[in-house]
């Protein structure tokens, strides 16, 4: 028998690779991320029940009545928003250890940009629905307005979380493989996170005393610009530490 | 040769050291902060000498990740560490200044919280390293870490320009304040000092690196047998 070439093997074993832009990957990424979580919700549901609890134990560490929270009100909500968000990105590297799915991940014909990309949005979209879900469970707990200025504050929730996606999907991946990873995670990340977190709360505290973001524009520029520094660091590291 | 010329280094840093202590000590009290002032002659040489060092392990990280070489990575570990020593003793000097001064050991300000920042990150970057144990792996995330961590340091900087703070405006390169010419040069000389033994620190943390990779390679070979 003539024994066949590749030119003769079946259509379905030289298929053509598929090829699909950045974007098509990234989302991909994102849809396989978002399904695995909200399969078991583990996460999202940590994240919840442990942003309420710090909600619970700030009442005790001041009086929680309308004045005193008009101070403290950006302080205490990103740092439950900074707890509660490193419970999810905690995650999002080592879930795929198991398996080896880690390996099977950078094998796959995408870059190491396009993975961390799709995970990082994916953790954004989870650490977004978690804080979106206790804001309103905040301002009732301590009487705050935050609605007053309804866009802005989406805003700066948007940018702040952007700060704390990244820098967390980053660290999740540079902590994976290392003992004490629960404990090494927060305590880079927050150092790490200090002056989106301090332009987060300046902002949030602006809002909730109804000075809107342009009366003073440095703190949304620092906002910005770690957004946009940290992205751009991540992004064109992330291949060396995912492949080495 | 090299180790004589680290002694030598090390003795003249010493040297220009006790020189200008002996200087330092005779100048007369300064108008507002009397005798607090002379602690400056430390706390801007250690600053100088702390930016020195982790810019060096910003570079030795960078060339590792081009090169993978090894040389680099120790060299990196080996400037955080002097660079965290550094920035300890500015962080002290600075209190010890501001209590007599400000009236307080420390102020929450901008430029007092990012240099805090930073030595939180450096010292969880030395932590960091402990933490994993295989050594390509090691030297690649701490080579990124130690990027990600650098990029903070120019935010520290330009704090004290973009927001107001209580920190004294800096005297050096700056219209306010004035720094007459003879401290100048005392300063001048102590900076220099504080370079030489970052130097020499670096080396001696470079050389124990390098033996204790060797005495790893050694190990795991006799594990292999």
């Amino acid at each position: 028998m003539q024994p066949t070439t590749i030119a003769e093997a079946p259509s379905a074993v030289r298929a053509a690779p598929v090829r699909s832009s950045v974007v098509h990957q990234v989302l991909v990424i994102i849809a396989k991320d978002l399904r695995a979580e909200l399969r078991t919700k583990e996460a999202v549901n940590a994240a919840l029940a442990f942003a309420l609890t710090i909600l619970v134990l700030f009442s005790f560490a001041f009086d929680p009545v309308e004045e005193e929270t008009k101070m403290y009100a950006g302080g205490l909500l990103w740092i439950v928003y900074a707890f509660a968000g490193t419970l999810v990105l905690n995650r999002s590297f080592a879930r795929e250890l198991p398996n080896d799915c880690l390996d099977a991940l950078i094998a796959a014909p995408i870059s190491g940009a396009v993975l961390f990309l799709g995970k990082a949005l994916a953790n954004y979209l989870l650490v977004m629905a978690v804080e979106l879900v206790s804001l309103p469970i905040f301002g009732i707990f301590y009487y705050v307005h935050w609605y007053d200025h309804f866009w802005q504050m989406m805003l700066v929730l948007a940018l702040g979380t952007w700060g704390i996606t990244v820098i967390g999907t980053m660290f999740s991946a540079l902590t994976i493989n290392i003992r004490l990873r629960e404990v090494m995670l927060p305590l880079l990340t927050y150092p790490m996170l200090v002056p989106a977190l301090m332009a987060s709360m300046q902002l949030t505290v602006d809002l909730v005393n109804g000075r809107v973001i342009g009366s003073d524009p440095a703190w949304i520029r620092v906002l910005v610009s770690f957004d946009i520094i940290y992205t751009a660091a991540a992004l064109f590291l992330v291949e060396i530490v995912l492949v080495g | 040769m090299r180790e004589k010329i680290l002694y030598l280094l090390a003795l003249a840093a010493f040297v220009i050291l006790a020189r200008d202590i002996y200087v330092i000590a005779r100048f007369p009290p300064e108008m507002n902060q009397g005798n607090a002032f002379k602690i400056i002659f430390f706390h801007v040489p250690s600053w100088v000498a702390a930016g020195t060092a982790v810019a060096t392990a910003l570079i030795s990280s960078v060339l590792f990740l081009i090169t993978k070489s090894f040389k680099f990575d120790a060299t990196a570990v080996a400037a955080t560490e002097v660079g965290v020593a550094f920035l300890t003793v500015g962080l002290v000097t600075g209190s010890l200044w501001a209590r007599p001064i400000w009236g307080i050991w420390w102020t929450w300000d901008e430029r007092l919280t990012t240099t805090l920042v930073l030595w939180l990150l450096y010292g969880g970057y030395l932590m960091f390293r402990h933490a994993i144990e295989e050594p390509t792996q090691r030297a690649t995330f701490s080579a990124v870490l130690s990027i990600f961590a650098f990029i903070g340091v120019p935010i520290d900087y330009f704090s004290i320009r973009w927001w107001r703070t209580q920190h004294p405006s800096p005297v050096f390169f700056s219209s306010t304040g004035s720094f007459p010419h003879d401290w100048g040069m005392v300063m001048g000389w102590n900076i220099m000092a504080f370079l030489m033994l970052t130097v020499v620190f670096v080396a001696i943390r470079l050389e124990q690196e390098q033996a204790q990779r060797e005495i790893d390679s050694l190990r795991r070979m006799a594990h292999a047998l």
